[in-house]
């Protein structure tokens, strides 16, 4: 994925690439801030690292609006992934294991569609993902992978938390966050009985991430060129 | 208490502290006098509602959170360290777990306390703890008990930080430890709830890492799971939002929160003095 850096929007809202629509937003939305413009989703598969300055890639809008969407796009990875390794289980799954998977799946596909419907008119479109460095036919690879994105979901939610301005959307990050934690300890002690949780720091403390190093492990999986640059720092 | 040293502290932090009390900044810096003129009592009340109106929070709000807190962790670490020390353990791995556990329960107590006093709070004093709550319970003895209260005390631990995080929000450092405090004790109670799927001797085969419904198995400890068959979240009805979304998947995706009132009650069970 390639994110791209633009110049900062203009105070005025006329920022290059930043389209301001006049969207009918739901109460869900009153005090987000300025919707989010939908941008044309490019299907760029290349992963260069220009860091070109024309400002398009999917907008995740502005303040709240962009934590969600930002939130939205890595449950739209997981819950993609997930459904893969439903659909096509690895070699040597057992029913536990299936099962166990097949949970996560849906929980992965209920954040998505939840964020959907909450962030209405303002959400970013379906976003394109690679999963060309998955093998999915291998227990070692899907499990590493799941390992990755649950620890990575766990650690974007506890770095995004203090940028949310609206207690509500704050309570609902808490309420998914301790389940992508559960996600998270499941997958690891899948692979190895008692690492659910070996990873803290010396305080112990669980992983914390910026959104910019959120999307820098994530890009990898996500084709899409997002415009990141509208999140709060 | 030396309201004009308290406001020229702030001040060095928060240069728009009188602004943000009053646009009169003079008339702020007068509050001195209005303070010699309060009974000594009633200073902190004045001080604490000024805070307020500039954050909308206290600071005595973030400390109580962290002392609401510091109790939890306090709670934990003792009964993780115990059965640690009276190790009726059946496996390596068991005892690797609660090892695992203890050692983060015992970091958490020892953060909250320096955060609390660097706040300039004081902690709270360590409870006396009766972990058979009043001899309904016997953990250091019997191993399902053990994981039972275990899986307990996380699945509300987690709950309670859940409920307190928008007190936070005005502190984001605080709440960023919060958080992440939060999300290892959903790690936990994933493991413990695991843990007690699998035992050999008492097996819960519908027993997941995540909270389906309300279910939980036994009944002593159904106050720690009220509220959990909770279906709609900020408006939005989550069963049948996709095809492979059911109930069960609904509650699971997104665990709830407990208010302060809850989990005391909850914990209080086990605290003797």
């Amino acid at each position: 994925m390639l994110i791209r850096k633009t110049h900062s929007v203009a105070s005025d809202g006329k920022g290059e690439g930043i389209a301001m629509p006049n969207v009918h937003r739901r109460t869900f939305l009153k005090y987000a801030g300025m919707g989010a413009a939908i941008l044309t989703a490019g299907s760029i598969s290349s992963c260069s690292s220009d860091d070109d300055d024309d400002g398009t890639g999917v907008s995740l809008g502005n303040g709240d609006v962009a934590v969600l969407n930002y939130a939205f796009a890595l449950e739209q990875l997981e819950a993609a992934f997930y459904t893969q390794v439903v659909a096509t289980p690895y070699s040597g799954i057992s029913a536990v294991e299936l099962d166990l998977l097949t949970d996560i799946r849906n929980h992965e596909i209920a954040h998505r569609e939840f964020f959907k419907k909450a962030l209405a008119g303002s959400a970013i479109p379906s976003l394109a993902v690679d999963f060309s460095t998955v093998n999915f036919t291998s227990r070692d690879s899907v499990l590493a992978t799941a390992k990755a994105f649950e620890d990575l979901g766990v650690s974007a939610y506890n770095g995004a938390g203090r940028y949310i301005k609206t207690a509500d959307y704050l309570v609902l990050a808490g309420k998914i966050v301790s389940v992508e934690a559960r996600h998270a300890a499941l997958i690891r002690d899948l692979i190895s009985n008692g690492s659910f949780a070996t990873d803290t720091d010396a305080n112990g403390l669980d992983y914390v991430r910026t959104p910019a190093e959120v999307f820098a492990i994530a890009g990898t999986y996500i084709k899409t060129v997002i415009n990141a640059n509208t999140l709060p720092k | 208490m030396n309201l004009q040293n308290i406001f020229s502290e702030i001040e060095k932090t928060d240069p728009e502290i009188y602004q943000r009390l009053d646009t009169r900044r003079d008339a702020m810096k007068q509050f001195r006098n209005i303070g010699r003129l309060l009974a000594l009592s009633a200073i902190p009340l004045a001080l604490g509602s000024m805070f307020k109106k500039a954050y909308g929070r206290t600071p005595q709000d973030v400390l109580g959170v962290l002392n609401y807190a510091l109790t939890l962790e306090y709670l934990e670490a003792e009964y993780y360290s115990t059965a640690i020390t009276k190790d009726i353990f059946p496996t390596p791995a068991s005892k690797g777990a609660f090892t695992t556990i203890a050692n983060h329960e015992n970091a958490h107590v020892a953060l909250l306390k320096s955060a609390i006093t660097a706040a300039g709070g004081t902690p709270v004093n360590k409870p006396t703890f009766d972990f058979t709550a009043g001899g309904n319970f016997a953990p250091f003895t019997d191993y399902p008990t053990l994981l039972i209260l275990a899986q307990a005390f996380e699945d509300t631990g987690v709950r309670a930080y859940k409920g307190k995080a928008t007190v936070l929000m005005e502190n984001p450092d605080v709440l960023t430890v919060a958080l992440r405090i939060h999300s290892v004790e959903a790690r936990h109670a994933a493991h413990l709830r695991y843990m007690r799927r699998n035992l050999s001797s008492a097996p819960q085969p519908n027993l997941k890492p995540w909270i389906t419904n309300a279910d939980n198995d036994v009944a002593a400890i159904q106050a720690v799971y009220a509220g959990e068959d909770n279906e709609v979240q900020g408006g939005v009805t989550i069963t049948n939002i996709a095809t492979e979304v059911k109930k069960e998947d609904a509650t699971e995706a997104f665990d709830e929160f407990l208010t302060d009132t809850q989990v005391l009650n909850i914990a209080k069970l086990f605290i003797a003095s």
